[in-house]
C-alpha cells in the first residue's frame, strides 16, 4: 500500500501544527481537570494552577519539539490523546489525593516528567525501528530475567498477594512492565524471521488450516511462561496480556486463524487448569458471577472492590456527581485499578465513554501505523504495541465494569503507577517512530542507481 | 500482513463498543436498581447528609435540617419531638418513617415536581435542596390533644385524631406513648441503635403509631354506623323520634346468651332512638344490627372506610375491620362494636366526619402542601372517597348524637353555647383486662369545623369510661379548633 501510494505520487503530510492544535485541547484538559478538582473539593483555584499549567505545557511542548525535529511525519494524533489521558489521570488522582490524604499526584507528575525524558529520549536514540530487531534473542532474554527478577531474594517485593514488585533503593518498580515491550520486540523480530514456516506448513482440519507439530514449540513456550506467571507471580493480568499479545502477533504474521483456534484452546485449557488448582481464580470467578454475594456477607467481602466500583458508577450515572462530589475512595485501590470506576462516579459515563474513545483512538492509530508500515517488523511492532493497550483497557476497565472477571492489571495512563506510565510513554515513543518510517516519503532511490558508467565516463561541460 | 491487521482493527472495536455498552448499562440502565441496593452506602450517606427540606406546621418546623460540623453536613432536628414523632417519624441513616419515609421525595428534593428546581441547581452548581412539606395540623388542637391525653395518666396508652370533615384535613393525630425521633436520628449510629432497641423492647409499644396501626374493638362509637345502615335500610323512620327496638335484654340468635344495657334506661318493647343513642342501648342496635343485616352492615362499614386503605400521606395505615361473612347471632354482635368489627381512631374520627359532612367520606390527608426551596407551593385538593349516607340521615343521626352529649352518656364533652354532637364506647375485650375507651364528636353541630375520635387502650389507675376519659379530650380539642 505504501508503494502504490508513492507511485501514485502521494506524500503523507507532517501534521505538526494539527498535533499542536490537539495539545492545547489536552493541556485544556489537564489543567482544566486540575482547576476542576481544586474548585470541586475545596472550593477555591488551586494556588499553583499556573505553574501546574505551565509544567504539563513544558512537557507537552518538548514531546512535540522532539517530535518535530526527530520524527516528523509521526501521526500527529497520538501524542495528543496520550497528553489529554495522562493530564486526566494526574487531575483524578489529585482529587483522590485529598480524601486519602495522600500525596500521589505530585508522584504522578514527576513519574510522568520522567516519562516524556524517555519518550524523547527514545525517539531521539532510536532512529529506525528495524535497529531493535537485532536485539530480538537479548531482549526475550531480558524479559524472562526482568519477569524472574521479582522472585529473587532480596530484590523481590510483595504488594497485595502478587509478587510482581523489585524494590531497588528507593525505587518500587514492576519489571513486568518493561517486560512487555521487550516481549513485543522480541516476538516481532521472530515471527518476522519465521513467519514463512509458521504459515505454510501445516494440514487442513475442518476447513482451518492447523499449524506442524514441529512448529508448535513456540506458542507452548509462551503458554507455558504465562502459566507460569500466572502460578508463580498468581498475576492473571499479565499472564492474559502476554498470551494474548503472542497470539495475535502470531496471527497477523501468519495470516493464519488457526493459530488463533490452537492458541484460544490452550487458553481455554489453562484457564481451566488455573481455575481447578488456585482458590484466588475461583475467588475471581466467583465474584464475577455473584458479586453481590460476596460483597459483605457470610462468603466473605471478596467482591467488595468491584461492587463498591459498580455502586459508585451508578451513583455518577450520565453526568457524574462532579469533582468532590463523590465518594469514590470507599473502593480499594481506586487510585490505580479502579481509576475508572472513580472517573465514572464524580465525571459519569459522559466521560467514561470519552475515555474509551481515547484508548480506541490510540488502538486504531497503532493499527494504522501498522497497516502502512513498509517492513514487517514495524508492521508487527506496531500491531504487538496497539495490542497492549486494547487488551490491557480491555481486561482492566472490563473487570471493573463486570464484563469479564477481574483481573489486576494498570490502566495505562490514567492509573497511578510509575512503571507503567513510565513505560506506556516509551510505547507511544516506538509507536510514533514506526509511523513516521512508515509515512515518511521514500526516499528518491532513482537518483541514486540512475547514474550508470557510460554516464561516469563522459562528461558533458554546459556553459 | 494487512488482512489479519484489519481484522484485528474490527476486532478491537467490537471490545471498545463492548466496554461502552457495558458501562452505559452500568450507569444508566442499571444505575437506578444499584442505587436501590440496601447495601449501597454512598446513597444513604448522601440523603442522610444532604439538607432536607422541613416539615411545617403553620409555618414552623416540627422537623428540619441543621448545618452539622461532624462528617455529615446536616442533622435532623425536631424541635416538639413527643407531640410530633407519630407524624413525623424519624430519619436515621438508612432508614425512616412517618412522613420522613412517605414525603422522602419532597424532603430529599428527587420528587418530580422538583425536577425544575434540580435544574437550576445543577446548573448553577449548587447542592441539591430538598422541598418543605406543610401540614394541615392545627397546632392548638394537636396540643390540647396531646395534653388532654397526656394527663389521664403518665403512662397511658391511646390515640387522639381530629379531621375538619368538608375536607378530610387531619388537624391533630397524638399518639401515646410517643418518643423522641432525635434519639434516633443523630449521627451516633451506636446510640441510635441501642435507643432503637429499647423502644422496640418497651411494652408500650412507643413507635407505633396508633391513631392509624392499631385497630381495636370500637364498641358504641360503631352504634352510629349500625343506625346508619338501619336508617339507610329504610326499616327504620328517618326521625330522631323513630321508634326501635328497645328492653333490657336481648336474646342473640340461634343462642341463648343475653346481651342487656348494664343498667341503662332502654325502656321496653320500642323506643325512640334518641333515648337508644342517649342510653347506648346494646340491645336496641344488636337487634338493629340483626335486622337490617350482615350484608347491608358490610356494606355500610364499606361506606365509611372499613376494609380499605386510604391513608396515603403515612405509612402502614392499617385496615378497620367488618367481618366478612358472620352468622345472624355475630352479626347482632357487631351492631354494638363487639365480635370481629375492629377499627382504628383515624375510622372512627372519619365516622363521625362523615355524618358530620352529610355524608360525605373525604380522603384524610395530613400534607397541605409541597414547597420547593423557591416557594412554588402545591397544594393537596380535598377528595371524596364515597358517600355514606343521604344527607337527611345524617341530619338525624346528628341530632341524636347532640342529644347523647346534652342529655345522654356523653355530657363531659359538651361547650357552652356550643352544640356538640358525640358518642361514647366503652370496648370489652372478652377477658379480664380492663376495657378500651372511646369517644366520638364533632362540632358545632349545625355547622361542624371538627370531628374527633379519642382511643384509650389502657389507661393505668384510671377507671375505663369513654365518656369520663375521652370527653374532655374531645372538648378541649374542640375547643381548641373554634377559638
Amino acid at each position: 500500500m505504501a508503494e502504490s501510494s508513492s507511485l501514485l505520487g502521494f506524500v503523507h503530510r507532517r501534521r505538526r501544527g494539527a498535533e499542536l492544535f490537539l495539545l492545547v485541547l489536552a493541556l485544556a484538559v489537564g489543567l482544566g481537570g486540575y482547576v476542576a478538582v481544586g474548585i470541586g473539593v475545596e472550593g477555591t483555584v488551586p494556588a499553583d494552577y499556573v505553574g501546574y499549567g505551565l509544567w504539563l505545557a513544558g512537557l507537552m511542548v518538548a514531546a512535540h519539539v522532539a517530535v518535530r525535529l526527530v520524527a516528523p511525519y509521526a501521526d500527529p494524533v497520538l501524542l495528543p490523546v496520550v497528553a489529554a489521558l495522562n493530564g486526566l489521570g494526574l487531575a483524578v488522582i489529585q482529587r483522590l489525593d485529598f480524601d486519602l490524604d495522600t500525596a500521589l499526584a505530585r508522584r504522578q507528575l514527576g513519574w510522568m516528567t520522567i516519562g516524556v525524558v524517555l519518550f524523547v529520549v527514545t525517539l531521539v536514540a532510536i532512529r529506525d525501528h528495524r535497529v531493535l530487531s537485532r536485539f530480538t534473542y537479548t531482549s526475550g532474554l531480558a524479559a524472562i530475567v526482568l519477569l524472574i527478577t521479582p522472585q529473587l531474594p532480596i530484590i523481590g517485593n510483595e504488594v497485595n498477594g502478587a509478587r510482581i514488585w523489585v524494590q531497588v533503593g528507593p525505587i518500587n518498580f514492576q519489571p513486568g512492565e518493561i517486560a512487555k515491550v521487550l516481549l513485543v520486540i522480541t516476538f516481532a523480530g521472530y515471527l518476522q524471521l519465521h513467519r514463512d514456516a509458521l504459515a505454510l506448513a501445516g494440514r487442513r482440519v475442518l476447513f482451518v488450516d492447523l499449524p506442524r507439530g514441529r512448529d508448535l514449540g513456540p506458542i507452548l513456550g509462551m503458554w507455558a511462561v504465562s502459566l507460569g506467571i500466572l502460578v508463580v507471580q498468581r498475576d492473571l493480568g499479565s499472564s492474559l496480556l502476554f498470551f494474548g499479545l503472542f497470539l495475535v502477533m502470531l496471527y497477523v504474521s501468519t495470516e493464519r486463524p488457526g493459530w488463533l483456534v490452537v492458541g484460544g484452546g490452550l487458553f481455554v485449557v489453562g484457564a481451566f487448569l488455573g481455575y481447578q488448582a488456585f482458590g484466588h481464580v475461583q475467588t475471581r470467578f466467583n465474584t464475577w458471577l455473584h458479586p453481590f454475594d460476596y460483597y459483605d456477607g457470610d462468603l466473605g467481602a471478596n467482591s467488595y472492590q468491584l461492587v463498591e466500583g459498580m455502586f459508585g458508577m451508578a451513583w455518577g450515572g450520565l453526568i457524574g456527581r462532579g469533582f468532590g462530589q463523590g465518594d469514590p475512595t470507599r473502593i480499594p485501590e481506586v487510585e490505580s485499578d479502579f481509576i475508572m470506576a472513580a472517573i465514572g462516579e464524580e465525571l459519569g459515563l459522559t466521560a467514561v465513554l470519552a475515555v474509551l474513545v481515547l484508548y480506541g483512538l490510540i488502538v486504531e492509530r497503532a493499527l494504522r501505523a501498522a497497516l502502512i508500515s513498509r517492513d514487517d517488523f514495524g508492521k508487527l511492532m506496531a500491531v504487538g504495541l496497539g495490542t497492549i493497550f486494547a487488551l490491557q483497557v480491555f481486561v482492566v476497565i472490563g473487570g471493573v465494569t463486570r464484563l469479564i472477571p477481574l483481573t489486576g492489571l494498570t490502566t495505562s495512563f490514567l492509573s497511578y503507577g510509575g512503571s507503567s506510565l513510565v513505560m506506556s510513554w516509551v510505547i507511544v515513543a516506538l509507536l510514533l517512530r514506526i509511523s513516521d518510517q512508515a509515512r515518511r516519503p521514500l526516499p528518491d532511490l532513482a537518483q541514486v542507481e540512475e547514474p550508470d558508467a557510460d554516464e561516469e565516463s563522459t562528461q558533458v561541460i554546459k556553459l | 500482513m494487512n488482512k489479519p491487521i484489519r481484522t484485528l482493527a474490527t476486532f478491537s472495536l467490537i471490545l471498545f463498543l463492548a466496554l461502552m455498552l457495558n458501562a452505559t448499562y452500568l450507569q444508566f440502565w442499571a444505575a437506578g436498581d444499584l442505587d436501590a441496593d440496601a447495601r449501597n452506602r454512598r446513597v444513604k450517606e448522601e440523603s442522610f447528609a444532604s439538607e432536607r427540606g422541613a416539615i411545617l406546621v403553620n409555618r414552623t418546623p416540627v422537623a428540619e435540617s441543621e448545618p452539622s460540623d461532624d462528617q455529615y453536613q446536616y442533622q435532623r432536628v425536631y424541635p416538639e419531638p413527643l407531640k410530633y414523632a407519630p407524624l413525623t417519624g424519624y430519619f436515621s441513616f438508612g432508614d425512616s418513617t412517618g412522613l420522613e419515609s412517605s414525603q422522602n421525595a419532597v424532603l430529599s428534593g428527587d420528587d418530580p415536581r422538583l425536577f425544575v428546581r434540580r435544574l437550576v441547581d445543577l446548573l448553577s452548581n449548587e447542592q441539591k435542596r430538598g422541598g418543605n412539606v406543610q401540614l394541615t395540623i392545627d397546632p392548638a388542637a394537636q396540643q390540647a390533644a396531646y395534653d388532654g391525653l397526656k394527663a389521664i395518666s403518665p403512662d397511658v396508652e391511646g390515640a387522639v385524631v381530629a379531621l375538619e370533615p368538608s375536607t378530610g384535613k387531619i388537624l391533630a393525630m397524638v399518639s401515646l406513648p410517643t418518643f423522641d425521633p432525635n434519639d434516633l436520628s443523630s449521627h451516633d449510629f451506636g446510640a441510635n441503635d441501642r435507643n432503637y432497641q429499647k423502644l422496640l423492647k418497651d411494652d408500650g409499644d412507643p413507635l407505633v403509631n396508633r391513631a392509624v396501626q392499631t385497630r381495636l374493638f370500637p364498641g358504641s362509637t360503631f352504634k352510629v354506623v349500625t343506625a346508619t345502615a338501619g336508617l339507610e335500610s329504610g326499616k327504620y323512620e328517618k326521625s330522631a323520634d323513630a321508634m326501635v327496638p328497645g328492653g333490657d335484654s336481648y336474646t342473640l340468635p340461634l343462642s341463648t346468651k343475653q346481651v342487656t344495657n348494664e343498667g341503662r334506661d332502654c325502656g321496653s318493647g320500642e323506643i325512640t332512638l334518641r333515648q337508644a343513642m342517649e342510653n347506648s342501648c346494646n340491645t336496641t342496635f344488636a337487634a338493629m344490627a340483626a335486622d337490617v343485616g350482615s350484608e347491608a352492615m358490610l356494606e355500610q362499614s364499606e361506606k365509611f372506610g372499613f376494609n380499605s386503605t386510604y391513608l396515603e400521606d403515612l405509612p402502614g395505615q392499617v385496615q378497620s375491620v367488618y367481618p366478612s361473612d358472620p352468622d345472624e347471632s355475630q352479626t347482632a354482635q357487631t351492631g354494638f362494636g363487639q365480635f370481629e368489627v375492629q377499627a382504628t381512631p383515624l375510622q372512627m374520627a372519619m365516622v363521625a366526619a362523615a355524618i358530620a359532612a352529610d355524608g360525605d367520606v373525604m380522603r384524610p390527608y395530613v400534607v397541605e402542601e409541597v414547597q420547593s426551596a423557591e416557594y412554588d407551593a402545591q397544594t393537596t385538593d380535598p377528595t371524596k372517597i364515597s358517600t355514606a349516607m343521604d344527607p337527611d340521615t345524617a341530619e338525624v343521626l346528628t341530632e341524636v348524637m347532640v342529644s347523647t352529649v346534652d342529655e345522654g352518656t356523653a355530657t363531659a364533652a359538651q361547650i357552652p353555647d356550643v352544640a356538640v354532637a358525640g358518642k361514647t364506647g366503652t370496648a370489652q375485650r372478652g377477658t379480664d383486662d380492663p376495657p378500651y375507651a372511646w369517644f366520638i364528636s364533632f362540632a358545632p353541630a349545625d355547622d361542624p369545623q371538627v370531628a374527633v375520635a379519642v382511643m384509650i387502650e389502657e389507661a393505668p389507675g384510671r377507671d375505663i369510661a369513654g365518656g369520663a376519659l375521652g370527653g374532655p379530650i374531645a372538648k378541649a380539642i374542640t375547643e381548641a379548633v373554634l377559638k
